[in-house]
């Protein structure tokens, strides 16, 4: 096989950012392909400063390319200057290794991270010049693949790829490396032998095996045949320790996104957010036992080089013993005494500050705090359990230790939601104002704001989503409140780029024609405001006879059939009912990692328990506090014992 | 921070270094800045004691005088280190065969900890009263490789831009269009001949060698080439000098009799075992 870089070359003088398509990262592997080896190209459908420090794909990478019998390279979404340069000169995508092309390889694996990104899975499909229905394609074309979060409802993209599989990859990617090896092995009969075999697989969905049948313009049943399963499991590591990647983190030789080491402290979160998509569809919740990632922490930046470590989860503040950890880490004399660690997910209280203080002993610019809702009642709807008390004694602490920033993140939009909910942003802003201003004469506070966008495997999966009108009317409320408070910025995210993101969330099959047509349209890179185009969208969904009032802003009935149903991430339907209907209700529920089992799904239906290293929540902690928490000593976990594997 | 790091001179290490290092091949598309941080991310491995900048957000002490434009090739890179230095016994007899065996080390290992295409050629201890690079370089050597002209074509357009008395040229300087005239800062201009680079390939394509001022304002290649005429394609670009002139005589910031021999290049740390 050739390497096109003599006809790719010459086209990097011309774009932007060339250095997005060389390679080269320390870390990156160059295999021969060969005959008896199962060759993987894993792509990520946004720009290379986005994808690069994409974590899950980097586990695959590794576990692929440390099977003699695989060879895995990666792929990135060229920017639109080299995609029309590489169109114009007959380059098709290539990898990054070796520059091959990617119609070479077996296997094209996309990372589903986002939605607003399903133009370009389909457009490096294009690109990769294969057709792009998986129906048209037969034998001699690479298997197209996708997984990550987005695969809980891929019915948007049905019509472009082969299989999905759900859940965590570490596992499964070998199960399918091992189908498709044998497939090739036969001499590559055909296709649909394939992804019958695929379709054997726990955790793998092939919806060619899925026929979707509609009534009266809504989703009526979507039906197996051929000995498919009725419904597709998640799959789910049940010990993180025994997966300690990446071991050989990825360091470009351009800058990214996050560019420093990251070191996966556990998985999965409980603490229950209604609105969390991440939150739901990775319970149970699985720590690595702390000696392992004191030691991942100190091989990374003894190999990369990197001055800082994330330490990285849903909720990192909530990892056993984090205090510990983060200490022994900055007080290793290994590391030198510049290296920092950054916590991306500070739980709101002020005993989370004081280990941010610990921390970040220098440079303390800002800190990042999400209370999602304005007001406590909003809160409780969206179960996350902050009371005002809690978000005051934290920015207290983060500006009487010396940070002159602190950002809130919030949702408008939510179920329920009242202009009075709105405006309690203005107001938990204001105050927050006021309380830097004991300390500092300058401080800022800024307040972002995203829109409310409902997420399949999620209680709020049956909610309404606010139209674009109505959440700018809010959006414009809040503004009004915030104008003339000196040090409250307020910062809001695009109401249609919200809208957009609704339809790709929870679409249906049909879905898959409008993303096509917008595709056609040259609407590619629709995550970057400055390509993203609602007109397109528009009309297309007119094309196709829909609209963003059916299929966005509907709110779904108990007995509908959702595009997803077919599909589990563990949870019950009926344990998403009723968190619905308490949701409706402002009833909270509890983090189910330190109280008793409210059953789920996740553990039970798979036999998996939560591993966690302490029996009991963080101390001093505010996300659930006005909560009994106190019957911490009965909950169905395992402890971490014994010396970890590492 | 790496145990495995660089070993300490005898005499203490001295209050900075100054290397010199190749850019090759595909790592060439990468910026300047991208350039630092590979330097800064192989110091930190490689255990020199590197001084930082004060202030509210420190930085290692690094300077790389003047910026390869993205995508040129280089035979002469430097930059120069501050080291949290003793001013030992190796500074500040800078270019010194004392200095020269103390720091020979750091050629392999701070190759070994670069990237591929990126090879340090030799290390210099630099005294504390050094002048920058960007204070001491005056010009620097260029060759090019253009598509769209004939040899023949390219000697006459050479001749008759050395010729001009000027050669005026539009420029942005900060965001503002402005006229300048490229004449002084050309030096040295002339074509020559080899062998093609890249594969077969119908377009003619020509070689010059250029010896372009980087003071009082530095002239790009693009620029020349601009001069040269619009309807020339600058196909690869590579710095192969870098000259400090003093008093009638010209020197490279560190000599190129330790300059990198392809056979002798560290192995670089790019690859892992699988």
């Amino acid at each position: 096989m050739e390497t096109l870089w003599p006809v790719i070359e010459p086209l990097l003088g011309r774009v932007a950012k060339p250095a997005r398509y060389i390679g080269g990262e320390q870390g990156a592997v160059g295999k021969a392909h060969a005959p008896g080896r199962v060759a993987w190209l894993l792509c990520y459908p946004d720009t290379y400063e986005i994808g690069l420090p994409n974590q899950g794909l980097q586990i695959l990478y590794e576990i692929l390319n440390e099977r003699p019998d695989a060879v895995a390279e990666r792929t990135y979404a060229p920017w639109v200057d080299m995609e029309a340069a590489m169109r114009a000169a007959g380059v098709p995508l290539f990898s990054l290794e070796q520059h091959l092309p990617a119609a070479a390889f077996d296997v094209l694996a996309f990372n589903l991270s986002a939605e607003l990104v399903y133009t370009n899975v389909v457009n490096l499909i294009d690109l990769a010049g294969l057709p792009v229905h998986a129906a048209d394609r037969g034998p001699g074309h690479p298997l197209v693949v996708a997984g990550g979060h987005c695969a809980f409802n891929p019915e948007p993209l049905a019509d472009f790829v082969d299989a999905f599989v759900l859940g965590d990859g570490e596992e499964v990617v070998g199960e399918v490396h091992d189908v498709v090896a044998r497939w090739l092995g036969d001499g590559r009969p055909d296709r649909r032998s394939l992804l019958a075999a695929l379709a054997d697989l726990e955790g793998v969905y092939v919806p060619a095996l899925y026929d979707v049948h509609y009534k009266g313009g809504r989703l009526a049943a979507v039906v197996p045949r051929d000995g498919a399963p009725s419904r597709v499991e998640k799959r789910t590591v049940s010990d993180l320790a025994a997966w300690p990647y990446p071991r050989h983190q990825l360091v470009p030789l351009t800058e990214v996104v996050h560019d420093r080491l990251n070191v996966e402290v556990f998985r999965g979160c409980t603490r229950g957010c209604r609105f969390c998509q991440a939150g739901m569809i990775t319970r149970p919740v699985r720590e690595r036992p702390a000696e392992q990632v004191r030691t991942m922490v100190r091989e990374g930046l003894e190999r990369t080089g990197y001055d800082e470590v994330a330490l990285t989860s849903l909720s990192t503040a909530d990892f056993s013993d984090i205090e510990g950890t983060v200490r022994d880490i900055i007080s290793d004399p290994r590391h030198g005494e510049r290296v920092s660690v950054s916590l991306p997910s500070l739980r709101v209280d002020a005993f989370t500050v004081g280990t941010a203080a610990e921390i970040q002993r220098v440079r303390r610019t800002g800190l990042t705090f999400a209370p999602e809702g304005g007001t406590w009642r909003m809160r409780r709807v969206i179960n996350k359990l902050i009371r005002e008390e809690d978000l005051y004694s934290a920015v207290d602490a983060a500006f009487s230790q010396g940070w002159r920033r602190v950002k809130l993140y919030f949702l408008i939009g939510l179920p329920t939601e009242t202009d009075e909910d709105v405006l309690g942003i203005a107001e938990l802003g204001r105050r927050c104002v006021e309380i830097g201003r004991r300390y500092q004469r300058s401080v800022t506070v800024t307040a972002s704001v995203g829109g409310f966008v409902p997420k399949p495997q999620t209680p709020f999966q049956w909610s309404g989503q606010l139209g674009v009108a109505e959440l700018r009317r809010r959006v414009n409320l809040l503004k009004d409140a915030c104008r003339g408070v000196r040090g409250l910025t307020l910062r809001w995210h695009d109401p249609e780029a919200s809208a957009v993101e609704g339809l790709a969330s929870r679409g249906d099959r049909r879905m898959g024609a409008v993303v096509e047509r917008v595709w056609r349209a040259g609407g590619t890179f629709q995550e970057w405001s400055e390509r993203f185009d609602l007109a397109l969208w528009e009309e297309a969904l007119a094309a196709e006879g829909l609209s963003i009032e059916g299929e966005v802003e509907r709110e779904r009935t108990e007995e509908e059939v959702l595009p997803w149903d077919h599909l589990s991430a563990g949870l019950h339907r009926d344990f998403l009912w009723s968190d619905w209907q308490d949701a409706l209700g402002a009833v909270g529920v509890e983090d189910c990692r330190w109280t008793p089992c409210y059953d789920c799904g996740a553990c039970t239906a798979y036999g998996l328990e939560h591993v966690v290293a302490s029996p009991r929540p963080p101390a001093g902690g505010s996300q659930g506090t006005g909560q009994d928490l106190g019957a911490g000593d009965r909950v169905p976990v395992r402890f971490l014992t014994g010396a970890p594997a590492t | 921070m790496s145990d495995a790091g660089a070993p300490r001179p005898a005499g203490g290490w001295p209050r900075g270094l100054r290397c010199r290092f190749t850019k090759h091949g595909k790592v060439r598309f990468t910026s300047q800045r991208d350039v630092a941080r590979m330097w800064e991310r192989a110091l930190r491995r490689s255990g020199l004691p590197v001084a930082w900048s004060e202030g509210f957000s420190p930085r290692p002490l690094l300077s790389f005088g003047l910026a390869l434009p993205t995508g040129c090739e280089s035979d002469a890179e430097y930059v120069d280190v501050r080291l949290e230095g003793e001013g030992g016994d190796v500074a500040p007899a800078q270019g010194t065969a004392v200095a020269e065996a103390a720091l020979a080390p750091l050629v392999q290992l701070l190759t070994s900890l670069l990237p591929d295409g990126v090879d340090v050629a030799a290390v210099v201890a630099l005294s504390g009263d050094t002048q920058s690079l960007q204070q001491q370089v005056t010009s620097c050597t260029w060759e090019l490789e253009v598509q769209g002209v004939t040899a023949r074509d390219l000697a006459t357009r050479v001749e008759h831009l050395l010729g001009a008395a000027s050669v005026p040229i539009r420029r942005e300087r900060k965001g503002k269009l402005v006229d300048d005239d490229l004449r002084p800062g050309i030096l040295a201009l002339a074509p020559f001949e080899r062998a093609p680079t890249g594969p077969p390939n119908q377009t003619v394509t020509g070689h010059l060698r250029a010896d372009l001022a980087t003071q009082p304002r530095g002239i790009r290649p693009m620029e020349l080439l601009e001069g040269l005429g619009t309807d020339l394609v600058l196909v690869r670009a590579c710095r192969t000098h870098q000259w400090i002139e003093h008093e009638g005589t010209r020197r490279e910031p560190v000599p190129d009799e330790a300059a990198v021999r392809p056979a002798a290049r560290a192995p670089h740390a790019t690859e892992r075992a699988t």
